[in-house]
Parts: structure tokens; C-alpha cells; sequence
């Protein structure tokens, strides 16, 4: 190629240059989780590693029932959303109707609505419900909270099935169920797999329902870094170790999926 | 070809409308009833830590709202934090998409490192920026300064609403990354090429061709993350708690420190229906400008 | 293999009506080609057939049995789409046994129905692989023979060939017609490229706008072309169009005069009468160069085929005028070239493009 020693050495300076300074802070939490406190308040980078705050943490806070709970409503919002938007999707993407648009648009529109703005309501119908600080409260949050969006995604993944490939089924024979379970199921995996990633990303990391709406028994990861951020106590190795746990396995998790994700991260935008 | 016409409602008669209605329902009750329990309190003197004001206030909560001043900053601090971060995510956004489209040993690698913050909890990026990063003292930034001579900043206390855009940023500049990377990888190579070949330089390449063809993912970046960038919380929850002062409130803070920590139902939920009229506002523009673009 | 018969079949989109009354009657084992231009209506005709969009008005009959509610798979044909519509999750045995495994056929007689046809296509090699793996040629055929597996009635073709590249093109042509001849089914066929419909067909149907303008052999629609758009759309190169003045009409044929003052006398008659402007068309390989030629002009540009030779003249009254020689030629650019027209392949067109009755029929038509 004609691309010049010189540009192809900026291009890998600046490429490895921003990663390096987008994770940088990521890095140093997990370092900082492996050092003494005495040590985790300086900036040395040479240091004994020790696993003392991990012990610590674990041993202040029942870190596997926070982690559990946050496996069951991210895992739980995910499936509950799939399930009303995939028949939705299907629906808006293969037999559209003069609505659709609109209620597309509509859908997408919710998720405008500030949670804020119903926090009131909504603890007040928990709580009459009895739905506070239980799990299957923030499972209904969660899918409520992502349907929207996992909707929309599902409709721009139905929507790049050629439709020739459907009319080709129907052809030779398949009638709706066929047609779902032998075509539209295995053509849109991949991009069913992807939307449920983003949801389990969005679930996982989702800090204001949880916060509010669970205490103790229901409550996930999220709330159990909040306990940590006690602003009085400066531990900033048992915080960093807290913290590595709380993301840890939502970040491997990604970056195994990664490439599924970016895949099917587009919304439609990119055709 | 005429055929193939988007109206068609496809030979087989349609299973109809009845697949779309258990997620309209939920929605819809997911949207209406906490809207007008909203609505209703914000008419309501309710405070739980009075219950002896209970009854009609009529327009009180919102007159008591609007003559408070901090409604005000808080407003401001929503938009200001929402503008901020849409445009520091999408200049950069595009700037790295076009990097990481470009071949480098390791790129795949360097790709990952660079979306991960995507995959950090919002409450955990507050508490790494603000301590571990930002802390004056303690804080990485500060012993950079020092080791080259300056007096660390106390970024939290100066320049509070600048670093929480700061931090937001950091999470969703991945997230734009990510699209606007797939965007540009979709991009034509021959496009380039004839532009290329018209004389076109790598800037010019940038602007004729690859920012029209960008348009379509930046509006949708900016759609979803308006979407969130409104009701941004634990951030803030998490760094200043809305300070120093009213500096770091949005609107998303106000109503909670109105609600559960001033037990002030009724006007918080005022404040609700403020933040629901604003997201509106946002959303009409926005559906509209994304709708064009949207081939629904 | 079955007749179809299509009466007064129409279809609209809302308020548009794109197929606007199509009488039809297509036989059994015939291979029927539609053509016409983007947007007349020939995809969706085709689609109709197939069950792919309701039909709003008229009758469809297979075998004499009326069809309009029938689903497509109960229909009894198969298609073969333009983007040949693959399943692109599963290998070319999969995908050919798609129809058969629907209609839970067992297996042993699927896959001999499968190995059959991908013996018939030469796809043996393949079968195991998946869409994506293969070239044009080789998915072109999987749709077919995805199509051969279900033993239809009748076999319907969206423009199949139009992916595909101009030599394999050729190749494909002659394969669908063996195939025609081997299966002997009933064969429908969408394209817009009159050398498809020339080369394949036993019956063209011309359309335009939604109607039929011509249905007949290849060979009727070329020598007696119903109207003006027809002549013009089938033959290659395109038939010259000259605006002539009928100056006399005799019982040998219709005396026409050229904008060059030329007279012609072609042996066509009908409504025409003396002073009324009509159209002259001239096929290429109708005009010769000949020094005695009533034509005069001068050659703009020469295309050497080698086989054949076209020159492209500008005469007073037309600006290019297309010649198609035999053999090589040795005319060069700008030369002043006079030709001679053999008027009995001349066609004269009235004012309102319809055509004049050759006085003749064709002696491969006479019959």
C-alpha cells in the first residue's frame, strides 16, 4: 500500500495510546484492589500484591448473595423482555400495519419517560404490592425498563431477513409456525443474541431501581458497591477490590461476547 | 420493481396485531399509571413526614417548584450535562471510529480495552473516577500534577459539573465508539476511492463521504443516549450527592432528594411531571429528526 | 404440468392499480416468458401467480381449478427468485429437501429426490456445503434445483439470471431450456431482457403499464409486432424509428416519403390514407449498404463484432440510425455511406403506434 512508514506508526500510537487511556482507570482499580491500603493511596506502581482486601470485603459483605441476585434479575429482566418483544418484533417487522410506526415510535417514546419522574408511584405500588426488595420486582422493572429498546432492536434484525427467504418458505410449504422455528429462529440468533447481551449489560449495571427499590434481601450488586462509598472511610483497596468483584463478571462477560455484541450494535443504523 | 411494495400485508393472512399487544399493554400500563398517580400527587399535599397536611394544594407544589431556585439550576444542569456529553461522545465517537478503522498491530485488543468502560456500572465508574482517579489528594491526576510541579485540583469541589460530564463520558463514549465503528466499517471502500481519485484529501475524504454516510448511527447515538443522559443518577449520586451546593443537581437528583430524603411526595412528584414534560419536549424532536431516518 | 388460465386478473396498492386486467391462457408444458420494462407489472403478475400477493380482482385457474384462495405451498408450484433466496443456515442438501421435510416426506425417498435433481444440476459435489461457500452459478442452481425437488406443476422464475455475470448468463440459458426439455413442465419465466425471452420462450408475453400489449412467439412478436412499443422493445439492436408521410396507397403496399424526399414502397396496408404522418421502423439487418441505396448519411461510429458489423449513420430525419451488416466491414468513421432498405421487413406505424398490417405473413409463420 501506499500508506506511508510514518502514518502507519501514528496510527498505531494513537489507537494503542486512547485504549490504553480509556481502560487506564479500569487498570488501576484492579491494581489498587491488590494493594495495602498504605499503599493503594499512593501512586506506586511497584508494590507486594496481597489479597487482603479481597478477604476483607468478603468477609464484611455476603458478596455471592449480592452477585447472585444480580445473575437472577439481569438473567430474569432479559428473558421477561424477550419474551414480549420478540412476538412484538416479529409482528411490527412481518405484517405491518398503518400503526406500526407510530407504535414503534411510541414504544421508543417511553423510554423517555424519566424514572424519576414515576419513582413515587412506583414505590408506592411496590409497596403495596409487596414487591419492594424482592427479586421479582426489579425482574419486572428490568423488563419493563429495556422493552423498548430490546423491541426496537429485535424489529431491525426482522427487518434485514430478506424477504425473499420468508416467500421461499412459504413456497415450499411453511406455514407461521414453520416459518418461525425453521427460519426466523436460526436467521435472527445471532441478533436475538445481541440484543439480549445489551439487556443483560443494561440490567447489570442499572443503579437507580435497584437502588431504591431494594434493601437488602433482593438487592444486587449495584447496592453493594453503594455500601462501600461511605464517603468518611477512605479505604480505597477494599473499595477497589469491591469494586473489581461488582464488575468482574459483567466485563469478562462482555469481552467473551464481545464480538457478538458489536455485531449486532447497530440499531439499524448501518445498513 | 413495483411488487415487494412495504404496504403488502403478505398473501397468508397476517397473524394481526394480537403478537404486539402483550408488550403495547405492559408498556402502556407501565406508562399511564404511574403517570397519573404522578399527576395526582403533584395536586396533593403529601408529605410523609407531615401527615397532618394531607389534601388538595392545587398548583402549590408547583408554585413552590418554579419559585425554587434550585429547580432552575437543576434544569439547567440536566441540559448542560445532556448537550455536553452528546457532543464530547460523538465528536470523539467519530474521531476513534475512523482510528479503529484503520489497520494497527493489535487492533482487536486495543478495541476491546477501549469499549470496556461500556461494561462498568455506573455507581463503580463514579467511585474509580472520584477516588482513585480525581481524588486531590489520593487520586492519580493529583500525583501526576505533583510529580511534574502544579498544585493538584480538587476537581469535585472547582469544577463539579465539569467532571461528572467527564465521567459520563468516559462510560458512553464506548457505546458511540461501538456504532459509529460499525458505521464506518460498512462504508464503501470504492466511495473512498473515487473520491480519492477526484482529488479529494483525507480530510475532504472525511467530510464528503464519510460523515454523510455516519449521519444515520449519530442519530441514533444520540437517540439512545439522550434516552439515558435525562435521568442520569447514580453518578452524581455517587461523587457530590448534587453539590457543592445545588452545582452538580439535574432534575433526576431533585426529585430524589425531594422525595426520599425530604419525604416530600407532592413535590417531588411535581417535579416528576416537570422531568416528564421536558423528556417529552426532547423526544418529539428527537423521534421526529430519528424518524426520518428510521426506514420503519 | 398444467395449464393456467388468468382472467381479468388485477391487483392494486392501495389506490394505485399497478396490474390493471390480464387475460392469459398458457398451456401445458410451455415455457412462458414475460417481459416488459422495470415497473410494468411483470413481477407481480408472476407473484400473484405464485400466491405471493392476494389478487384484487379476476379469476386464477390451475387445471381448471379456481386458485385465488389457495396458499402458495398448496398451489403446487415452485419458484425460483432473483436473489435466489437461500436458506442461508443450511447446506445445499438441506436446503433442496426444505419443501420435503415440511411435508414430512421420510427421508430415504427425500434424499432421493435431492440426490436426483443435484444430479440433474451437477451439484453433487456441493451438497454438503452452505450458501455462502458457493459462487453465483452454483447458488443459481441450488434455487432450481430447490424448485425441481417439490416436482411442481408449473416452475415460475423471477429474473434469475440478473446476478449473474454476462458469460454465465448464456450458459444458464441454455441449461434452462435443456431443463424444460427434460422435465417437460410447465415453465413461467419474469425477465426484462428481450434476448431471455427471444432465446427461451415458446410464448412471450409483452407488458406495459400493467397490460398485455403482445402475446406470441418469439419469432410473431419480431416480424409482426402489434404496435410500436413492442417493435421497439423486442430485437436487438433496436428497430430504427423514421417519421415519414404517406404520399400514396396501392394494392402492393403503402407508398411512404422520407424527410430526404426518399419514397418507399412497403408492403404493409390498414386505416392509412395519403398526407398522414406515420412511423417507418427499419430493422438493422433490414438496411445494406448498396452505392444505388435510396438512403444517404453519414457514418458516425462502427462497432466491429467481428461476426457482425453495426454502423451507426446519421441520415437527414434520424440521427442514428443503426445498420447491422453480416461479417466484418471495412467502412470507416464519417464516411458517406448510401443504403438500400428491404422493405419487406420494413413496419409502418399510424399515428396512434399501432401497426399496419404486413400484406404477408413471414414464411416461418405463414402456417
Amino acid at each position: 500500500m501506499e500508506d506511508s512508514l510514518g502514518r502507519r506508526i501514528l496510527t498505531f500510537v494513537l489507537g494503542w495510546g486512547v485504549a490504553l487511556l480509556l481502560f487506564f482507570p479500569i487498570f488501576w482499580m484492579a491494581l489498587t484492589s491488590f494493594k495495602t491500603e498504605a499503599e493503594a493511596v499512593t501512586a506506586q506502581l511497584m508494590f507486594t500484591p496481597t489479597l487482603d482486601s479481597y478477604r476483607e470485603v468478603l468477609s464484611r459483605a455476603d458478596y455471592l448473595g449480592f452477585a447472585l441476585n444480580s445473575v437472577v434479575v439481569s438473567v430474569g429482566g432479559t428473558v421477561l423482555a424477550l419474551l414480549l418483544a420478540i412476538p412484538a418484533a416479529y409482528s411490527m417487522a412481518f405484517h405491518p400495519t398503518a400503526r406500526t410506526r407510530s407504535t414503534l415510535l411510541w414504544m421508543l417514546s417511553t423510554k423517555m419517560l424519566p424514572s424519576v419522574g414515576v419513582l413515587v408511584p412506583i414505590y408506592l405500588l411496590f409497596r403495596s404490592a409487596g414487591l419492594l426488595d424482592t427479586r421479582s420486582g426489579l425482574v419486572i422493572i428490568y423488563a419493563l425498563m429495556n422493552l423498548p429498546i430490546v423491541v426496537w432492536m429485535l424489529f431491525t434484525f426482522y427487518k434485514e431477513v430478506p424477504r425473499e427467504i420468508l416467500e421461499a418458505g412459504r413456497m415450499d410449504g411453511a406455514r407461521t409456525g414453520g416459518e418461525v422455528w425453521f427460519l426466523l429462529l436460526p436467521l435472527t440468533l445471532p441478533g436475538v443474541a445481541s440484543t439480549g447481551l445489551l439487556s443483560l449489560i443494561l440490567c447489570w449495571n442499572e443503579a437507580f431501581w435497584s437502588l431504591n427499590l431494594t434493601s437488602s434481601s433482593a438487592a444486587p450488586l449495584t447496592a453493594f458497591i453503594a455500601s462501600f462509598s461511605s464517603p468518611e472511610g477512605l479505604f480505597f483497596a477494599k473499595l477497589s477490590a469491591a469494586s473489581t468483584m461488582a464488575v468482574a463478571p459483567i466485563l469478562v462477560f462482555g469481552w467473551f461476547s464481545q464480538r457478538q455484541l458489536v455485531r449486532g450494535l447497530t440499531f439499524g443504523a448501518v445498513k | 420493481m413495483s411488487s415487494a411494495t412495504q404496504e403488502t400485508p403478505g398473501a397468508i393472512k397476517a397473524p394481526g396485531g394480537f403478537l404486539v399487544m402483550p408488550s403495547v399493554i405492559v408498556l402502556l400500563a407501565w406508562m399511564i399509571v404511574p403517570l397519573v398517580m404522578t399527576v395526582w400527587f403533584s395536586f396533593q399535599y403529601y408529605n410523609l413526614l407531615a401527615p397532618e397536611t394531607a389534601g388538595f394544594a392545587g398548583l402549590d407544589n408547583y408554585e413552590f417548584l418554579v419559585t425554587d431556585p434550585d429547580f432552575w439550576v437543576s434544569l439547567r444542569n440536566t441540559l448542560v450535562l445532556l448537550s455536553s456529553v452528546l457532543v464530547i461522545t460523538v465528536v470523539l465517537g467519530t474521531l476513534l471510529a475512523v482510528l479503529f478503522d484503520q489497520p494497527f498491530p493489535g487492533r482487536n485488543i486495543a478495541r476491546v480495552l477501549a469499549i470496556s468502560p461500556f461494561f462498568i456500572m455506573p455507581t463503580v465508574a463514579a467511585l474509580i473516577w472520584k477516588n482513585l482517579m480525581m481524588h486531590p489528594i489520593y487520586g492519580v491526576f493529583g500525583a501526576v500534577a505533583q510529580a511534574f510541579g502544579f498544585e493538584p485540583v480538587d476537581w469535585f469541589a472547582q469544577f463539579p459539573l465539569a467532571s461528572v460530564i467527564a465521567i459520563v463520558s468516559w462510560e458512553w463514549l464506548p457505546f458511540a465508539l461501538l456504532i459509529l465503528l460499525t458505521a464506518v466499517q460498512s462504508l464503501d471502500h470504492e466511495q473512498r476511492e473515487a473520491a480519492r481519485m477526484d482529488g479529494a484529501g483525507v480530510i475532504a475524504q472525511f467530510v464528503f463521504i464519510t460523515l454523510p454516510h455516519l449521519s444515520r448511527a449519530i442519530g441514533v447515538v444520540v437517540m439512545i443516549e439522550t434516552i439515558f443522559l435525562l435521568t442520569v443518577f447514580a453518578e452524581i449520586f455517587v461523587t457530590t450527592s448534587g453539590g457543592p451546593g445545588n452545582a452538580t443537581t439535574n432534575l433526576a437528583f431533585l426529585i430524589y432528594a425531594r422525595a426520599l430524603l425530604q419525604f416530600d411526595i407532592g413535590g417531588a412528584s411535581a417535579g416528576g411531571v416537570v422531568a416528564i414534560v421536558l423528556a417529552n419536549i426532547v423526544a418529539f424532536f428527537l423521534v421526529r429528526s430519528i424518524a426520518r431516518r428510521l426506514e420503519v | 404440468m398444467a395449464t393456467l388460465t388468468l382472467r381479468g386478473l388485477r391487483k392494486s396498492f392501495g389506490t394505485t392499480e399497478v396490474i390493471k386486467g390480464i387475460d392469459l391462457d398458457i398451456a401445458e408444458r410451455e415455457f412462458v416468458v414475460f417481459v416488459g420494462p422495470s415497473g410494468c407489472g411483470k413481477s407481480t403478475l408472476l407473484r400473484m401467480i405464485a400466491g405471493l400477493e392476494p389478487i384484487t380482482a379476476g379469476e386464477l385457474r390451475i387445471d381448471d381449478k379456481r386458485v385465488n384462495e389457495v396458499g402458495p405451498a398448496d398451489r403446487g408450484l415452485a419458484m425460483v427468485f432473483q436473489s435466489y433466496a437461500l436458506y442461508p443456515h443450511m447446506t445445499v442438501r438441506q436446503n433442496m429437501g426444505f419443501a420435503l421435510r415440511l411435508a414430512r416426506v421420510p427421508k430415504a425417498e427425500r434424499d432421493r429426490k435431492v440426490n436426483e435433481a443435484s444430479r440433474i444440476l451437477q451439484l453433487d459435489p456441493y451438497l454438503e456445503r452452505r450458501p455462502k461457500d458457493l459462487s453465483g452459478g452454483q447458488r443459481q442452481r441450488v434455487a432450481i434445483g430447490r424448485a425441481i425437488v417439490r416436482d411442481p406443476k408449473v416452475f415460475l422464475f423471477d429474473e434469475p439470471l440478473s446476478n449473474l455475470d454476462a458469460a454465465l448468463r448464456g450458459q444458464m440459458r441454455i441449461e434452462l431450456s435443456r431443463l424444460h426439455e427434460e422435465l417437460n413442465a410447465t415453465m413461467i419465466y419474469v425477465t426484462h431482457d428481450q434476448i431471455e425471452a427471444m432465446t427461451m420462450a415458446e410464448k412471450i408475453v409483452v407488458l406495459r403499464a400493467g397490460e398485455i400489449e403482445q402475446v406470441g412467439s418469439p419469432l410473431e412478436l419480431y416480424h409482426h409486432p402489434i404496435n410500436l412499443f413492442v417493435a421497439g422493445f423486442i430485437g436487438s439492436p433496436r428497430m430504427n424509428m423514421l417519421a415519414v408521410k404517406v404520399v400514396a396507397t396501392n394494392p402492393s403496399g403503402t407508398e411512404v416519403e422520407l424527410a430526404s424526399g426518399a419514397r418507399l414502397i412497403v408492403p404493409s396496408s390498414g386505416g392509412a390514407r395519403v398526407g398522414d404522418a406515420v412511423t417507418l421502423g427499419i430493422r438493422p439487418e433490414a438496411l445494406r449498404p448498396d452505392p444505388n441505396g435510396v438512403l444517404q448519411g453519414e457514418v458516425r461510429l462502427v462497432e466491429q463484432l467481428g461476426g457482425l458489423t453495426l454502423l451507426h449513420v446519421a441520415a437527414e430525419g434520424i440521427d442514428d440510425m443503426t445498420v447491422q451488416i453480416e461479417g466484418s466491414n471495412g467502412t470507416r468513421m464519417h464516411q458517406s455511406v448510401r443504403l438500400s432498405v428491404d422493405t419487406s421487413a420494413c413496419h409502418l406505424f399510424d399515428s396512434s403506434g399501432l401497426a399496419l398490417a404486413h400484406l404477408t405473413r413471414h414464411p416461418l409463420l405463414a402456417a
